[in-house]
C-alpha cells in the first residue's frame, strides 16, 4: 500500500536528514556553541541579572545577530552537501515531488534550531524563581524565535541550493541575513533615508526581521509579524524548490 | 515496448552532448552503451533516468513519456547514478529503508522491499554496518539493491563495475546476468570484456550519436575483436 508520495517523502527525507544531523558532529556543535553564545552574550552584554527585571529581553535581543551567523552554518550543507557528493541525483531520479524534498530538509534543520531553543529553558525556570515573569509573553518570544530561525534557516537553504560550495551558502546567507536584519536598524535607516528619502526608508524598515521580532520579543502577538515571517519562509522555500528543479535543466 | 528513445537532444551552453539519440529496449535484453569519455552516454542515462530534461525528443517507459510525466515513468524505472553516491553515515538497512519511503512505501511494504532487494543484491551481513566502512564492491551493491527496492522492469546502470577489483567485477556481472533474465537493462561501460560478457547488444554511441546499434557477435563478426570495433567505430574523436 502506498501513502501520499509528497508526503511519505518529505517525512523520508525528514528522519534522514535528522539522522545525519545527529550522527555527524554538526548539531551538536551548533547546540553547543548557541548556547554558549547566546549565554555569553546574555549575561555579560545584556546583563539579565543586573537588570533586576524579571523578564528575559537580556536573552531574547540577541537571537537574530546570533541566529543569523549560526543558522546559516545549520542550513549551508542542506544542498551543497548533495550536489557535492552526487547523492542529488539519487535523490531527484526518485519519484518524489521536489517541494517534500525541500520542505523535510528544512524541518529537519528547524528541528535542531527548536531543540537549541529547548535548552534554554532552565533561564526561564530560573527568571521564574527568582521573580514574577509574564510567562506567556516569555512565551510569546520564544514562537516569535522560533519562528524567526525559520526564516534564516529557509534563507540558508535557498543559499545552500544555489552553489555545491558549502562555505559559498554560508557567506551568502549570512550577508543576505545580515542585510534583512540590519535593514530596521536606525543607523541603516538613516543611511537609506539619506540615499532614498525617508518614505522609501522606512518601507524597507517594515521588511526587516529586526522590526517584526522586536515587538514579539515583549510578547506582543502582531499578525503582519506572523506573516512575514511564514511568507519570508515560503518564498524563501519556493525559490529553492525553483533551484533546485533548476538542475534538470543541465 | 519497455522504453522507447526517439530523437534525445541535449546541450550544455554551446557543446552538443547527446544529439538526436533514439533507440528501444524490450524485456530480456542487456544493452551496453558504450563510448569514449564525453560521447555522450551519462547524460542519455540521467535522461531516461528523469535527473535532466532533453531539449528535445522524447523517451517513454512502458509508454509513459519521461518529459511529461517523469514522476509516473521514475516510478518503473531503477537507476544507479556513476559511483552509486550514497549516504555514508547510514546502514545499508537504513539507507534502503529511506529510499523506499520516498518512493512512497509504507513501512511494512518498505521493510519488506528492503528485505527482498537486500537479498538479491546479495548484501548478506553488511547490512547493518555503516555505508563508510564497508568496500568499493558492496557499496556497489547497496546502490544496486536501491535500484531494485520497487522491483523495476527497466534498470539503467552507470558505469556498475567500475573500480571494482575482478572478483567483485566478477560477481556484479553474475547479478546483471541474473536480473537481466526478466527486465531490461541499459548499463554503460568501458570494458568490453564486460559486453561480450553480459550484453545482449550493443549500443556505441560517439559524439552524441549512435554509431552502431548491433549484437556484439555481430560486431566481432565485422572487425574481428570488440576493440578493433571500438577503435574502429570511435576513432573520429581521436583525429579531432
Amino acid at each position: 500500500m502506498k501513502k501520499r508520495p509528497g508526503l511519505a517523502s518529505m517525512l523520508a527525507i525528514y528522519r534522514r536528514e535528522l539522522l545525519s544531523y545527529v550522527t555527524t558532529p554538526t548539531a551538536y556543535v551548533f547546540v553547543a556553541v548557541f548556547l554558549f553564545s547566546i549565554g555569553l552574550f546574555t549575561f555579560q552584554v545584556g546583563g539579565l541579572f543586573e537588570a533586576r527585571r524579571a523578564d528575559l529581553s537580556a536573552f531574547f535581543a540577541f537571537h537574530p545577530w546570533i541566529f543569523m551567523v549560526f543558522l546559516p552554518a545549520v542550513a549551508m550543507r542542506l544542498w551543497a552537501e548533495e550536489t557535492r557528493s552526487g547523492a542529488i541525483e539519487l535523490l531527484m531520479t526518485l519519484p518524489a515531488p521536489t517541494w517534500s524534498l525541500v520542505l523535510g530538509k528544512f524541518l529537519a534543520a528547524w528541528s535542531v534550531a527548536a531543540a537549541a531553543l529547548l535548552m534554554t529553558l532552565p533561564l526561564w525556570i530560573t527568571i521564574n524563581i527568582l521573580g514574577a515573569p509574564d510567562n506567556a509573553a516569555i512565551f510569546t518570544a520564544y514562537l516569535a524565535s522560533l519562528l524567526m530561525a525559520g526564516a534564516y534557516l529557509a534563507i540558508g537553504s535557498m543559499m545552500s541550493a544555489l552553489t555545491p560550495a558549502q562555505i559559498v551558502a554560508f557567506v551568502l546567507s549570512v550577508l543576505v541575513s545580515f542585510l534583512l536584519t540590519a535593514l530596521g536598524l536606525p543607523l541603516v535607516l538613516d543611511f537609506f533615508s539619506g540615499l532614498v528619502g525617508g518614505g522609501v526608508a522606512e518601507v524597507l524598515a517594515r521588511f526587516s526581521i529586526m522590526h517584526h521580532f522586536d515587538a514579539a520579543q515583549r510578547g506582543v502577538v502582531e499578525f503582519r509579524s506572523v506573516f512575514y515571517f511564514v511568507s519570508l519562509i515560503a518564498l524563501c522555500l519556493g525559490f529553492t524548490t525553483l533551484a533546485v528543479d533548476a538542475r534538470r535543466g543541465g | 515496448m519497455l522504453l522507447q528513445v526517439d530523437g534525445l537532444r541535449k546541450t550544455f551552453g554551446r557543446r552538443v552532448a547527446v544529439d538526436g539519440i533514439g533507440f528501444s529496449i524490450d524485456v530480456g535484453e542487456i544493452v551496453g552503451f558504450l563510448g569514449p569519455n564525453g560521447a555522450g552516454k551519462t547524460t542519455t542515462m540521467r535522461m531516461i533516468a528523469g535527473y535532466l530534461e532533453p531539449d528535445e525528443g522524447t523517451a517513454k517507459v512502458f509508454n509513459i513519456d519521461i518529459t511529461q510525466e517523469r514522476r509516473r515513468a521514475q516510478e518503473r524505472v531503477g537507476y544507479l547514478p556513476e559511483g552509486a553516491p550514497l549516504y555514508g553515515e547510514m546502514t545499508p538497512w537504513s539507507f534502503l529503508r529511506f529510499v523506499a519511503e520516498t518512493r512512497g512505501m509504507s513501512r511494512e511494504a518498505a521493510r519488506h522491499a528492503v528485505r527482498r532487494a537486500a537479498q538479491d543484491a546479495r548484501l548478506g551481513d553488511s547490512i547493518d554496518r555503516p555505508i563508510d566502512t564497508l568496500s568499493k564492491g558492496y557499496r556497489r551493491r547497496v546502490g544496486f539493491a536501491a535500484a531494485l527496492l520497487h522491483d523495476p522492469m527497466l534498470l539503467i546502470l552507470d558505469e556498475p563495475t567500475d573500480g571494482l577489483d575482478p572478483n567483485q567485477r566478477h560477481a556484479v556481472r553474475d547479478l546483471i546476468k541474473k536480473l537481466g533474465e526478466e527486465r531490461g537493462l541499459i548499463i554503460s561501460t568501458h570494458s568490453l570484456e564486460e559486453v561480450e560478457a553480459v550484453c545482449t547488444r550493443a549500443i556505441v554511441i560517439d559524439q552524441g550519436r549512435i554509431i552502431a546499434d548491433k549484437t556484439p557477435a555481430a560486431l566481432i563478426d565485422e572487425h574481428g575483436t570488440l576493440e578493433r570495433a571500438f577503435a574502429a567505430l570511435t576513432r573520429g574523436e581521436e583525429r579531432t
